[in-house]
């Protein structure tokens, strides 16, 4: 197990930056999730620990080694691709086994030289990594005999074979249907618990970097955003980019302005809310600000400082979301069981002063 | 027992089902009928009839002829030659292609350049290809001055170059078609798990474009047994016949049908077999991914 820290990370492709000046620290033994849209990054950042990218700038560390010039084999690390990249003219067992065949491991210490494994030594890991993965039955079958899932589980098991310090995945749930890719994240949470061994997982799906990660690294534009635990992450998002990439549906940002005693945020047609209760530095009255509310913390009732006209109501099963105009913005509002407001209905809407969060207009930066 | 009319039905299928399937097969069926079935059946005939006096009549034989010519020794020899021809051509082309398809699929500028380069010998005609190889190796004004078109033992080489120079291209189109289509992600992996360029190629990349090399091995097979113009321009069969392959000697009966038309029908189940052949031993060294 080791950590990976990225010190100052870049990567160009000729005048396109792909991963800007990268910082970022991720410690022995966690499960740490890189999470953006399409073309921020994030993929090349877990390339380039993988070494199958060269690093532009900066230095990139597994444990305490500097690895920019390291070959891939060295490095000590294993990855999960999205295709899952199996051989698919090897058997279930020959693909297991395929790193333990080529790779040196430092079998009898860190002092002494690094070696093969013996067949001995081979089959006991391959063994392992079926049992552990409940591939046992399949280990004569080649992939293109088993489904998704199973091809997901031989992957996994020939990252795991090899014990490296770092597990790298890339998207590799993305193949999988819904129904499997929840079960399937059960699994790599319990097999990341069993193992301990520090995990990076790349993904653009921010139910998986919720329900997985230790911390998220939200990035954007080559650029790393915010990180944090999932949990810091929903609640404290650092810009109104994380705010609407995390959450389903996304918060929503209304352009809004400080009332003139400074006190409150008015929201032009609709109404005032109060100021965020943690808020040390109150921007100036008049300032304009973005407003940020999270859909399930507007409140529809019989009062509320804010009036809002109903546009449509989806019924979830569940729960319901109503689409609103505050003013002349259209806002999502989450509300649990069924909503039986009308299209055209003028409802009151509240929010507690603890669910505010504001925004610089012109930087997009929380204001604290 | 119901009293409702039956269909027809033709074994498990349906009279109707059958009667469109002969519609939309009757194209085709007539293409081969009247360009391949019938012209073989006719060679097949023309076997059994015999030479008077230098192609002035012809007289049925039965299969007497196919005996005699089968068993003769010019058939053996021309079989000789051309499984000489094969073996000097189709391997070293397999491997030069593929070599040379391995080298040029990377991401490069300018690689495209390359790429049309190697494959532009297949855009060249047999007889230009030929004619360049026939005074590059001439003895008296050549590059390099050999006189192999006069060597019995070389002959046959001398004539072979011309189609490994031409079917290069061919072989480097279609192994680099396979590389291409082998997945990144599945090198990244192998690249990963410790393979290094050259286990990678003969472990991973090989291994997924068996088909595509199975394909192309047989195919190689076959021109290089057809192969005629390159012999006739650089050797034109000699010395006393050194380099007469089988279709050399079919293209020599030009006054006996007959025999030419036994031979053709000996070069024909040759090919079938050795293709069967191929099929049969190397298909379980192929990968198609799906077993």
């Amino acid at each position: 197990m080791a950590s990976v820290t990225f010190d100052g990370v870049t990567k160009r492709y000729g005048d396109v930056v792909a991963v800007d000046t990268l910082d970022l620290e991720i410690t022995d033994g966690e499960f740490m999730v890189l999470l953006g849209p399409s073309g921020c990054g994030k993929t090349t950042a877990l390339r380039m620990i993988a070494g199958l990218e060269d690093i532009s700038d900066g230095t990139l560390r597994i444990g305490d080694r500097v690895v920019n010039d390291v070959d891939p084999a060295r490095r000590d690390i294993s990855m999960v691709f999205q295709s899952y990249a199996l051989y698919p003219h090897m058997t279930v067992q020959r693909n297991i086994e395929s790193p333990l065949l080529a790779r040196h491991y430092h079998l009898d210490g860190p002092d002494q030289p690094a070696r093969k494994l013996t067949s001995d030594e081979r089959a006991e890991r391959v063994a392992e990594a079926a049992r552990v993965l409940d591939l046992e039955p399949y280990l004569k079958r080649k992939p293109a005999a088993l489904s998704g899932g199973q091809r997901q589980r031989v992957a996994l098991a020939r990252a795991f074979v090899g014990r490296p310090q770092a597990f790298l995945m890339d998207e590799p749930l993305s193949n999988l249907d819904a129904k499997l890719r929840a079960q399937t994240r059960i699994e790599l949470v319990d097999l990341h618990r069993r193992v301990g061994t520090t995990v990076v997982y790349v993904t653009h799906d921010q139910v998986e970097a919720m329900t997985m990660a230790t911390r998220v690294a939200v990035m954007s534009m080559g650029k790393l955003q915010q990180v944090g635990t999932p949990q810091e992450v929903y609640a404290k998002p650092i810009n109104t980019f994380v705010a609407q990439f995390i959450g389903t549906p996304p918060m929503n940002c209304i352009d809004a302005a400080i009332s003139a005693d400074g006190g409150g945020v008015l929201v032009a047609g609709a109404g005032r809310l109060p100021l965020p209760a943690d808020l040390t530095h109150p921007p100036a009255a008049g300032a304009v600000v973005v407003l940020g509310v999270r859909p399930e913390h507007l409140h529809v009732g019989a009062e509320g400082p804010l009036t809002a006209t109903v546009r449509a109501v989806e019924w979830l099963g569940h729960e319901c979301l109503i689409t609103a105009e505050l003013g002349d913005q259209l806002v999502i509002l989450r509300q649990a069981g069924m909503a039986h407001h009308a299209p055209g209905a003028t409802v009151q809407v509240s929010v507690d002063a603890a669910d505010v969060h504001l925004f610089d207009a012109e930087t997009t930066v929380r204001l604290a | 027992m119901s009293d409702a009319p039956r269909r027809r039905r033709l074994g498990s299928y349906d009279a109707k089902e059958v009667g469109l399937a002969a519609l939309f097969l009757a194209p085709s069926l007539g293409v081969f009928v009247v360009f391949f079935y019938l012209p073989f059946f006719r060679l097949l005939q023309w076997g059994t009839y015999k030479s008077v006096r230098g192609g002035e009549s012809y007289k049925q034989v039965g299969l007497d002829q196919y005996r005699e010519v089968l068993g003769g020794t010019e058939f053996r020899e021309g079989l000789l030659h051309s499984v000489q021809y094969v073996l000097l051509t189709v391997p070293v082309g397999l491997v030069l292609g593929t070599l040379l398809a391995v080298a040029a699929h990377r991401r490069l500028k300018g690689i495209k350049v390359y790429q049309a380069i190697f494959s532009s010998t297949l855009a060249s005609s047999v007889a230009v290809s030929s004619v360049i190889f026939f005074f590059l190796f001439n003895p008296a004004i050549g590059t390099f001055q050999v006189n192999w078109r006069s060597d019995p033992d070389m002959a046959l080489f001398a004539a072979a170059l011309p189609f490994i120079w031409q079917n290069l291209g061919l072989a480097f189109v279609i192994v680099l078609a396979g590389l291409q289509a082998v997945p990144d992600e599945v090198l990244e992996a192998a690249t990963l798990d410790g393979y290094g360029p050259f286990r990678r190629l003969t472990r991973i990349t090989l291994p997924l474009i068996s088909p595509v090399l199975m394909f192309l091995f047989v195919i190689l097979v076959i021109v290089a047994f057809q192969a005629f113009a390159q012999i006739e321009i650089i050797t034109n069969g000699g010395p006393a016949g050194a380099s007469e392959t089988l279709v050399f000697k079919i293209f020599r009966q030009s006054q006996d049908y007959g025999k030419g038309a036994v031979l053709s029908v000996g070069l024909f189940f040759v090919t079938m077999v050795i293709t069967f052949l191929q099929f049969v031993i190397l298909d379980r060294r192929v990968h198609y991914g799906d077993e």
